[in-house]
């Protein structure tokens, strides 16, 4: 069969009856550029070093030595500057496509001017090591920053140490674990209750620190099984670890119930809000009587994601838990801020020094300038957002939002693509891939696929009515061609940089390479 | 090769088209045939990717009118008796499997298990779906798509499960399912049906950590593992290479009987013996179909906590949400072990998942 003639998101040559809204006409670059590696000519250079002025022989301990150079490219300026501007016109990042399709990841705007503050040198010329009297004022906004968090999630205190989410989620069960031994209650508690729609990184977490980890699947109605969890609780209980609204959107109006469960158990329960965007203002963790929350700052909090970091998190802890947190905590003595490392119950560091100050910086930045009524405008904003455009796609034939059947959702929607898949074929991970061709794209869910042939959408409130209109119609057109012409979508993307993945070597660690150094390894058999 | 009554009984709620009588009441009722139609129509997506391709077949509406409603030349091979029967459907594939890369038939899990007698895993196949009852994970998602992955000519193939449900049963409202074995299939997930239920013991690592976790509970002890792709590869992993379809009984490593029966099994286990089963991929029988040899007798001498179920988390994803079932023929054995049972999902890794009597 021939490649479909037509490989553009419009489908006709005349625009005067192109449907509306109009499809926006996309191409991305594709530049085959080698991998920087790969570059390089011997003996280029970009900058010429100056020679040290004193013999490094003589200063540096043999340990700190290279016995060889460093294997990096030798290349001039131009041409690393060409390799990395190559690179970005094959990426499609969050300030360049209407960015609602990688749902629970709370892809919204990270307003420009917060970089301006993280750029400034009273920040970006700080040193870790600096001595706590002269860095005053980045203590502040870190001793802020926590007063704003618990606040916002009723917590007592809040740790801002953890490097991102799942650093955060390993804070909190690193805490519960240290809460337990304190208590002699460490060998008894070695289960950890979770549910399948929780963030992965609960269980993975849970695991990490010892424990033996209980999943619930949902019921019927898409909610965690409260019998499942009646089941599971008992004496070996340390934690529940549990998100709300979990990844299908719905909001569990019986969580005071499963804290109460575990509680009466005797055991602790932490409240992954790293998305707390559909609530923020309107309800809180410790309302609904958690021991222990997280949020993630680059997702609630707007500080950029940075391609897997550095990002930052936050774990929030009730009084009982205090002792526990990360050293050192920021203190104010009502004259002078400093760090107080002499914390003997604590879990240590969970990650060097005191946190990801620039991302701190971003996120107090954020908080001010919208203030405690504009926080909750930002909730009710993506709630509304999210809910308009569950209508629109709803509209679209061969998709559904399983469970919960006539209940709005919070701030993403697990859709399913089932019926189209059964009328066409087409699964939902071919669907996302044609969507590149519209320069956007989606992402489904997490594994296993409980709701089948998933697409995970989360529009936030920084999307526009029109951007919303514009996905919608970008997933109506998909579905159009999926039961018209299902040829386009399966061989799709077209309009892509890369057309195909093999995804069978991602998926496998023997084999995904995501350092140069593991790529020669595994690939190269170096 | 195409079952020319495949799927007839079901559009006049027959729940099945297996058996002369039930294909009689289904024309009786007004049935047509479809399974020829739907052939014609994977074929001629083959064609549009494969240029001509060389088709074996079988005379009339087993296979030679679909092949050139499609427009292409058969190359007629055998002949049925008219009407043609389940028999036919093992000669016909019997004569053409020495001679093609992949054997495409049309039906239903009825004409699979056919298939399955005639052809066991020595040639490759692909179903076109065209049957009621199609819980075997060896069909295409739809006629197009097996063309298409018939088109690729993969080299790559995998085991998947074949199921057939007892349609008798069905009709006196009860559903149950049985399975039968495995086929080769081409490894395509995508476009193959097997992925939502059958691929679960196909993950190397998800498997590793219930074998890890399992060996860990079990110690020395005397294991009775039940059939399936799961615990099969559970057994692998505990270095003891066994059948897929029957009972075995492992201790540290070895297999101390192959495929027992009801009443080996009775004779081996003590109260202190643990039994790991998988439920069915996609059904969620965990006992009562096809491991009929854990019988009540069996199930009674073990200590309740000793009946372990054991299933990667995506075969419990693909349940959506329905319950394990239990039926062992003892109603009441089956209510005694109804509840929130524990079920093995990896390494230090359980879930608490709802059981009940079917």
């Amino acid at each position: 069969m021939s490649a479909p003639a037509n490989t553009g998101p419009v489908s006709t040559d005349d625009a005067r009856i192109a449907p509306k809204p109009p499809l926006r006409r996309f191409h991305q670059a594709r530049w085959d550029e080698p991998l920087i590696f790969e570059l390089g000519t011997p003996g280029a250079r970009g900058v010429a070093v100056p020679a040290p002025e004193v013999p490094l022989d003589d200063t540096l301990p043999e340990a700190l030595r290279r016995k060889d150079a460093p294997g990096l490219p030798d290349m001039s300026q131009l041409h690393v500057l060409r390799h990395y501007l190559r690179l970005s016109q094959e990426n499609l990042g969050v300030d360049m496509n209407i960015d609602v399709g990688q749902g629970t990841c709370t892809m919204k705007y990270s307003p420009k001017v917060n970089d301006r503050f993280v750029r400034d040198h009273r920040v970006s010329e700080l040193h870790p090591l600096q001595d706590e009297r002269t860095v005053q004022g980045v203590l502040e906004v870190m001793h802020t920053l926590e007063k704003m968090l618990a606040e916002i999630s009723g917590m007592d205190r809040v740790s801002l140490q953890p490097g991102a989410g799942s650093a955060a989620i390993y804070t909190n069960i690193a805490m519960i674990r240290a809460y337990f031994a304190a208590r002699g209650e460490l060998e008894q508690r070695d289960e950890v209750i979770t549910t399948i729609f929780s963030h992965p990184s609960n269980a993975a977490c849970a695991k990490t620190a010892g424990f033996k980890v209980i999943t619930l699947y949902p019921d019927k109605d898409g909610y965690p099984d409260i019998e499942a969890l009646k089941a599971a609780v008992g004496p070996r209980t340390a934690a529940l670890m549990i998100t709300n609204p979990e990844d299908t959107g719905i909001f569990n109006s019986r969580i005071a119930e499963f804290v109460d469960i575990v509680h009466e158990a005797g055991g602790l329960c932490a409240y992954d809000q790293a998305n707390a965007n559909g609530i923020l203002g309107i309800t809180r963790a410790r309302d609904a009587g958690f021991d222990l929350c997280h949020f993630n700052l680059h997702k609630t909090f707007s500080t950029p994601h940075a391609c897997g970091g550095p990002a930052a998190g936050a774990s929030g802890v009730s009084e009982k838990l205090v002792p526990f947190l990360p050293r050192p905590t920021v203190e104010f003595d009502g004259t002078r801020y400093r760090l107080d490392d002499d914390r003997p119950e604590s879990v240590g560091k969970i990650r060097p020094f005191y946190g990801v100050v620039p991302n701190l910086v971003r996120a107090y930045a954020w908080i001010m300038s919208l203030g405690a009524e504009g926080l909750r405008e930002v909730a009710e904003i993506a709630v509304l957002n999210n809910n308009y455009l569950m209508k629109k796609v709803l509209e679209i034939r061969g998709v559904s939002a399983p469970y919960a059947e006539g209940k709005r959702r919070i701030e993403q929607v697990r859709y399913s693509w089932e019926e189209l898949h059964r009328d066409t074929g087409v699964h939902s991970e071919e669907i996302g891939v044609r969507a590149a061709d519209f320069g956007t794209h989606y992402w489904t869910s997490h594994h296993p696929y409980v709701v089948p042939e998933p697409m995970t959408l989360e529009p936030t409130e920084s999307y526009s009515k029109q951007d919303l209109d514009e996905y919608a119609a970008i997933l109506a057109e998909v579905a159009r061609e999926a039961y018209e012409e299902p040829e386009t979508v399966r061989t799709a993307p077209h309009n892509s940089t890369i057309h195909q993945v093999r995804q069978a070597t991602l998926d496998d660690p023997k084999t995904w390479a995501v350092t140069w150094r593991a790529y020669r390894r595994k690939i190269l058999g170096q | 090769m195409v079952n020319p009554v495949a799927g007839l009984g079901g559009r006049v709620g027959l729940k099945g088209s297996d058996g002369p009588d039930v294909q009689a009441r289904a024309r009786e009722l007004g049935a047509v045939p479809r399974a020829s139609e739907r052939a014609t129509a994977a074929l001629r997506e083959l064609a549009g990717r494969a240029g001509a391709p060389v088709v074996l077949t079988a005379a009339g509406p087993m296979g030679e009118d679909a092949v050139r409603a499609a427009g292409l030349e058969p190359d007629v091979r055998y002949t049925p008796d008219d009407p043609s029967t389940a028999g036919d459907t093992v000669a016909a594939a019997k004569a053409l499997a020495p001679d093609v890369d992949l054997l495409l038939f049309a039906g239903g899990d009825g004409t699979a298990r056919d298939v399955l007698d005639a052809v066991g895993t020595s040639v490759p196949v692909l179903g076109v779906p065209t049957g009621v009852k199609m819980h075997s994970a060896v069909f295409g998602v739809g006629p197009r798509a097996a063309g298409e992955v018939a088109a690729r000519a993969a080299t790559s193939f995998i085991e998947a499960e074949v199921m057939d449900l007892d349609e008798d049963a069905v009709r006196d409202g009860r559903v149950s399912a049985r399975l039968y074995g495995q086929l080769l299939v081409p490894d395509a997930p995508v476009r193959v049906q097997q992925r939502k239920v059958g691929s679960s013991a196909a993950d190397p690592y998800a498997v590793g950590g219930i074998a890890a976790e399992l060996a860990s509970r079990v110690g020395d002890g005397l294991l009775v593992l039940g059939p399936g792709g799961t615990t099969r590869a559970v057994a692998a992993a505990l270095g003891v290479d066994v059948p897929v379809m029957g009972v075995n009984v492992l201790r540290e490593g070895r297999l101390v009987a192959a495929d027992a029966n009801a009443a080996e099994l009775a004779g081996l286990v003590t109260p202190d013996t643990w039994i790991a089963v998988t439920p069915i991929g996609g059904q969620g029988f965990l006992l009562g179909r096809g491991n009929q040899q854990i019988s009540p007798e069996v199930l009674r001498t073990v200590r309740p906590d000793r009946l372990l179920a054991v299933a990667t988390e995506a075969k419990l994803a693909a349940l959506g949400g329905r319950p394990l079932l239990l039926d062992t023929g003892d109603p009441d054995l089956d209510r005694a072990l109804a509840g929130y049972r524990t079920v093995i999902t990896g390494r230090g890794r359980t879930a608490r998942y709802p059981v009940q009597g079917a």
